[in-house]
């Protein structure tokens, strides 16, 4: 039933043009990104040295910037996935369905990991293509990429909690990227002053992927993201549980 | 198995912060039953199915569904019902056969057995034609039809349906209430509507609900028992030549000879008058049962604004 439902929205992503849009803009961007990074890395092929390599310079420049328009997209994507079908009614086809909330709300957020794991893949063909001329590393790559995933697992799951809020997409998409926007600016109150700063530096969604980024692959960090998403589903479980009752 | 019960609702309420929407209702549907749930606009029909349809947890009581309870294990319970919303629940974005195998597959219809699902389905609905087209791009009627097709894909025993016919034109509403009594024959049926001749037209049971209560819960009747008889009598005896008749309860005089006998329960005098009349030349000119139609029922019952004080006697007639 998980699946059916996976399938489904997974379907209905790729038949709106909003998917297409978002994969197109992103890879326009990045590619962008990524032929500006290439041009400075060949003129300056002596920032090379035995510590930072082409992967560290290119995967970690390239993967460094995806965050931002990844942090930019990913509420886009998921405003729709619950207030659209609240607001258009269809919301009770799920609810009065013999599928658990549980399994309404994973098999939404599959069908988006879906969409998610199309993204990598093009993140990921980007500086594989440099594969023919260079020594590349690619532990660093897919450790990159792990990074950029359980980031978009996290802001996934935080758009889908969001986006149970309201019927309104809009709206679902601006509080989707406050608050994401406002997780990651936890990183800010780490510098300052403060009682708990470490916390709430440690809380941040941003220090956990910059390790990544440069290969280094920590248990820690990837726990973080998981409870992260954990978390934001069992709040969306809870809130459509809420409007049940 | 011919009557065995398939829903159960006891004592159902349901609160919307100090608003009572439903306010303990009882209600029955047995196996091959169609019930129509009628009641002016904001009685609590809709709120009353949600319930029933597990959208919507009540405040208080139960749902018991072919036996299951619905808050207990509402999986196993939401096997046997199909539910259609007042609004369509369709993706405007799929096809017809992409929509209806997905319903399919939320259902728990095996893989392979979908596509047999979706086609007798389809059939069912009239829209074997529609199958690859988008459903937004469909007219509301066939819209609603999609609706129906899903609510029935998992061949339920009960079937839902809430405002069918609403926003359709008169061809449409008429084809629309075919397939709900075609319906009628395989699967229980619950219907709401405000539209009083399409109750009378469908359904074998009537509830009425106002301000959440159920105030009438009666078959319609097709040839029903009259509550009284109106004689008209050229030679009237006094009237309590009348009440010595069998089944006649109360007389009253309405003068010229004419008189309106009412009935005691579950009696039908009109044969005793016409007899004594014949014996005792009172000169019958007009013998006719006082049949109360749905629409007179309805517009007593929720028109005062005491609804549950009419409702014994209208039980009694």
């Amino acid at each position: 039933m998980i699946f059916a439902i996976a399938r489904n929205e997974l379907r209905r992503i790729f038949v709106s043009p909003l998917a297409w849009a978002v994969l197109a803009v992103v890879q326009l961007i990045l590619g962008f990104i990524f032929i500006n990074l290439l041009i400075d890395y060949a003129r300056n092929a002596d920032v090379g040295d035995q510590f930072t390599g082409v992967a560290d310079y290119m995967g970690g420049g390239l993967y460094g910037f995806a965050t931002i328009i990844l942090l930019l997209v990913m509420p886009l994507l998921t405003m729709r996935l619950i207030s659209e079908e609240r607001k258009s009614g269809t919301l009770t086809l799920l609810l009065s369905s013999p599928a658990s909330l549980v399994e309404i709300v994973l098999g939404k957020f599959l069908g988006l990991v879906g969409f998610m794991l199309a993204l990598i893949v093009l993140l990921a063909l980007m500086p594989l293509s440099l594969l023919p001329g260079t020594d590349l590393d690619l532990g660093r790559i897919a450790a990159g990429l792990l990074g950029l995933f359980l980031m978009m697992l996290a802001f996934g799951a935080a758009g889908l909690f969001v986006s149970s809020l309201t019927r309104e997409p809009t709206i679902a998409a601006v509080g989707g990227f406050g608050l994401l926007l406002l997780v990651w600016l936890m990183q800010i109150l780490a510098y300052q002053d403060i009682p708990f700063a470490e916390v709430f530096g440690y809380l941040s969604l941003i220090g956990h992927f910059d390790d990544l980024r440069r290969g280094i692959f920590d248990t820690g960090d990837v726990v973080y993201y998981l409870i992260f998403t954990t978390f934001f589903l069992w709040l969306t479980v809870q809130r459509l549980d809420l409007e049940r009752n | 198995m011919e009557n065995q019960i398939l829903i159960e609702a006891r004592q159902l309420s349901r609160r919307y912060g100090p608003t009572v929407a439903v306010d303990g209702l009882d209600l029955t549907l047995r196996q091959g039953e169609i019930l129509g749930l009628l009641g002016p606009n904001g009685a609590g029909k809709t709120t009353t199915m949600k319930m029933l349809a597990g959208c919507l947890a009540p405040s208080a009581g139960s749902v018991r569904i072919n036996g299951v309870d619905l808050r207990e294990e509402p999986k196993a319970a939401k096997r046997h019902l199909g539910y259609l919303p007042e609004q369509p629940p369709v993706y405007p974005e799929l096809t017809v056969d992409e929509y209806l195998s997905f319903c399919a597959g939320l259902h728990g219809i095996a893989r392979a057995d979908r596509a047999g699902a979706v086609a007798s389905a389809k059939k069912d609905c009239g829209l074997t034609q529609a199958g690859g087209r988008l459903v937004g791009n469909l007219s509301k009627g066939f819209q609603q039809r999609v609706g129906l097709a899903q609510a029935i894909i998992h061949r339920p025993p009960v079937v839902i349906l809430d405002e069918p016919t609403v926003g359709l034109d008169p061809i449409q509403i008429r084809e629309i209430r075919t397939l709900i009594t075609q319906l009628g024959q395989s699967h229980s049926v619950i219907l709401s509507s405000h539209i009083l001749p399409e109750i009378q037209a469908v359904c074998g049971r009537v509830m009425i609900i106002h301000r959440g209560r159920s105030v009438y819960n009666e078959p319609v009747a097709h040839d029903a028992l009259a509550a009284a008889v109106t004689v008209q009598l050229r030679r009237a005896p006094d009237a309590g030549a009348l009440l010595a008749l069998p089944g006649v309860a109360r007389v009253q005089e309405l003068g010229d000879g004419r008189f309106r006998l009412h009935c005691a329960p579950q009696a039908d005098p009109r044969e005793a008058v016409a007899e004594a009349a014949a014996r005792g030349n009172w000169g019958l000119v007009e013998l006719r049962a006082e049949q109360k139609t749905l629409e007179e029922i309805f517009v007593e019952l929720t028109a005062g604004d005491e609804p549950r004080v009419e409702s014994p006697q209208e039980k009694a007639a």
